[in-house]
């Protein structure tokens, strides 16, 4: 007990923490058999993934991740769920298909990326950054990134347009009626 | 330091420069251990969460009774204790002894983890909440993104209180009020995002260190640029909705969705919902002092010898300060629910995509040309 560091030992015991909550919410997301459950505990892999970008200390990444993926994809997922579970009025359930293919093509993916994780990559451990990584971002993405950048803001904004034109009333119809 | 050097304002000592932030209470309360476990770290998060709910009690629940009151021309709670100060506490215990219903048909899980949920998306913005130059939870480089970020974990939970109750209204209120936070989110970026440019910082200590000055209020940021007010009134408005206050309280809807997302909630899990909608209106209130009105500044200015700004600052003075922010926005959002009646849903998606979003696009292109060449 001598050389017990408590903020060392709760530093460690949140991270590992968050990543029970990642994997068991994850397996979650796949086995659980109600589509809604699935969706749902997609918020706590989700959030715990952020987490993990904090530890990373990627503070920038991790506020991103919540908000694209949390507040947009998810909700998105939820919103879809909730609408088509109403609709066809039948439960909607996930179940297991093609068995043998399927774990065959896991085991491969797993062995694979083991491999490489284990006896290929490069790990390299870099200085623990201290300062904000949100004005270099800024500087990257208006100077060196700047085409990708308008690109991307361009296919945004043809979704955002086609998406506004699907959802659009019909106004041959509405008036129809 | 001496724990209770801390307690004293250095308003004495305070000079013309602006004030620097050093977080003095939040590094003396992470140094402080009782048999070597740091307590302290516990009692960070506990502060802002007894805050919390004594502010719910008091200037929640009993101030919009006694606003409403004085709006309608009654008067409002008077029985219990003086005053009617009793009240909340008669309130809480009534719905803490209340039995623990859980619908029969409705989903367990969702059902009990849902207000949980919304709690813990309005409490986890508190931690970048500055209440002091010497007490913030977290003062993270992305603070103002992490606050508008984490509002999204709220909805979820919304959606989540609406689906497990399997009531219809329940879900369409749940939809409505998901739909609403998400579309408001849009303008209430763009207006935070004029105070960010403003401050050229995202975090919420270094944008209220760059509205300090001996001259008080005109230091703010309101008074810097000739459009950041319609920012500060859109934001405004915008957080009225994601707050799901009056006129934008169409979740909840008593004339045709009996109450919406938590029509089924009742006891604890009600009151959970409730303290989540008065911390919520609280953050956003106060994320607005922070952006616009200067957060934790006096507003007094220094005129000559009468050195009011220097006398009214200091940390304790901070704290003074943006609680009274916060509570006057609090105030002004009862007076607005009290006064205006509820939009219908089309015109609510009317003024956020074509009134707010375009107007809050040409005050940020204004204010960045602003910024950049006059200021």
């Amino acid at each position: 007990m001598e050389n017990f560091d408590f903020g060392v030992f709760a530093y460690q015991a949140i991270f590992y923490l968050f990543a029970i909550l990642i994997v068991v919410s994850a397996a979650m997301v796949v086995f659980v058999r109600s589509i809604i459950y699935s969706a749902f505990s997609l918020l706590f892999t989700l959030f715990g993934i952020s987490a993990m970008y904090v530890y990373l200390s990627a503070d920038f990444v991790a506020v991103t991740q919540i908000v694209v993926y949390v507040g947009g994809i998810l909700i998105l997922l939820l919103f879809g769920v909730m609408l088509t579970n109403k609709i066809t009025q039948e439960r909607l359930l996930t179940d297991v298909f093609n068995l043998v293919p399927s774990l065959l093509i896991m085991l491969a993916i797993l062995g694979s990326l083991l491999y490489t994780f284990l006896f290929r990559a490069k790990w390299h451990t870099g200085e623990q950054r201290t300062t904000t990584v949100v004005e270099p971002i800024g500087y990257e993405v208006i100077t060196n990134y700047v085409l990708p950048f308008e690109i991307v803001s361009i296919l945004l904004f043809v979704a955002l347009i086609g998406a506004a034109y699907i959802a659009r009333s019909d106004s041959k119809v509405s008036a129809s009626k | 330091m001496k724990p209770l050097a801390l307690l004293v304002p250095d308003a004495l000592t305070a000079t013309a420069v602006p004030v620097q932030a050093e977080n003095s209470w939040v590094k003396a309360f992470e140094s402080l251990e009782v048999f070597g476990v740091p307590v302290g770290i516990f009692a960070i998060p506990a502060i802002p969460l007894v805050f919390i709910a004594l502010y719910a009690l008091y200037v929640g629940v009993y101030g919009e009774r006694k606003v409403s009151a004085f709006m309608q021309d009654r008067i409002g709670p008077n029985e219990t204790g003086k005053w009617g100060l009793l009240q909340t506490i008669a309130d809480i215990l009534k719905l803490i002894q209340k039995e623990d219903i859980v619908p029969i048909a409705a989903d367990k899980p969702l059902f009990v983890l849902g207000p949980l949920i919304i709690f813990v998306g309005a409490f986890a913005a508190y931690a970048v909440l500055p209440f002091s130059s010497e007490f913030i939870g977290a003062d993270l480089n992305v603070g103002v993104f992490y606050a508008v970020s984490i509002v999204s974990v709220e909805a979820v939970g919304i959606l989540m209180c609406g689906w497990g109750s399997n009531n219809k209204w329940s879900l369409f209120g749940a939809v409505r009020s998901v739909a609403q936070v998400v579309s408001y989110e849009i303008p209430a970026s763009i207006a935070i995002l004029v105070g960010v440019m403003m401050a050229g910082s995202l975090s919420m200590q270094k944008i209220v260190m760059s509205q300090s000055g001996e001259l008080g209020i005109l230091h703010y940021a309101v008074f810097q640029s000739p459009v950041a007010w319609i920012a500060m009134i859109i934001y405004f408005i915008a957080a009225l909705a994601e707050c799901n206050r009056a006129p934008f309280d169409i979740p909840e809807a008593e004339s045709e969705l009996v109450s919406g997302y938590f029509t089924e909630y009742g006891g604890m899990k009600f009151a959970m919902i409730f303290l989540a909608e008065y911390a919520s209106m609280f953050m956003t209130s106060v994320i607005l002092s922070v952006l616009f009105l200067g957060g934790w500044n006096s507003p007094l200015p220094n005129i000559g010898g009468v050195a009011l700004n220097d006398w009214t600052s200091g940390p304790v003075w901070g704290a003074f300060w943006i609680i009274l922010k916060g509570f006057f926005f609090v105030i002004v959002m009862m007076w607005v629910r009290w006064t205006f009646p509820r939009f219908r849903v089309d015109q609510l998606m009317y003024l956020c995509w074509k009134v707010l979003t375009p107007i809050a696009l040409l005050i940020f292109v204004f204010a960045a040309v602003w910024e950049l060449y006059v200021r």
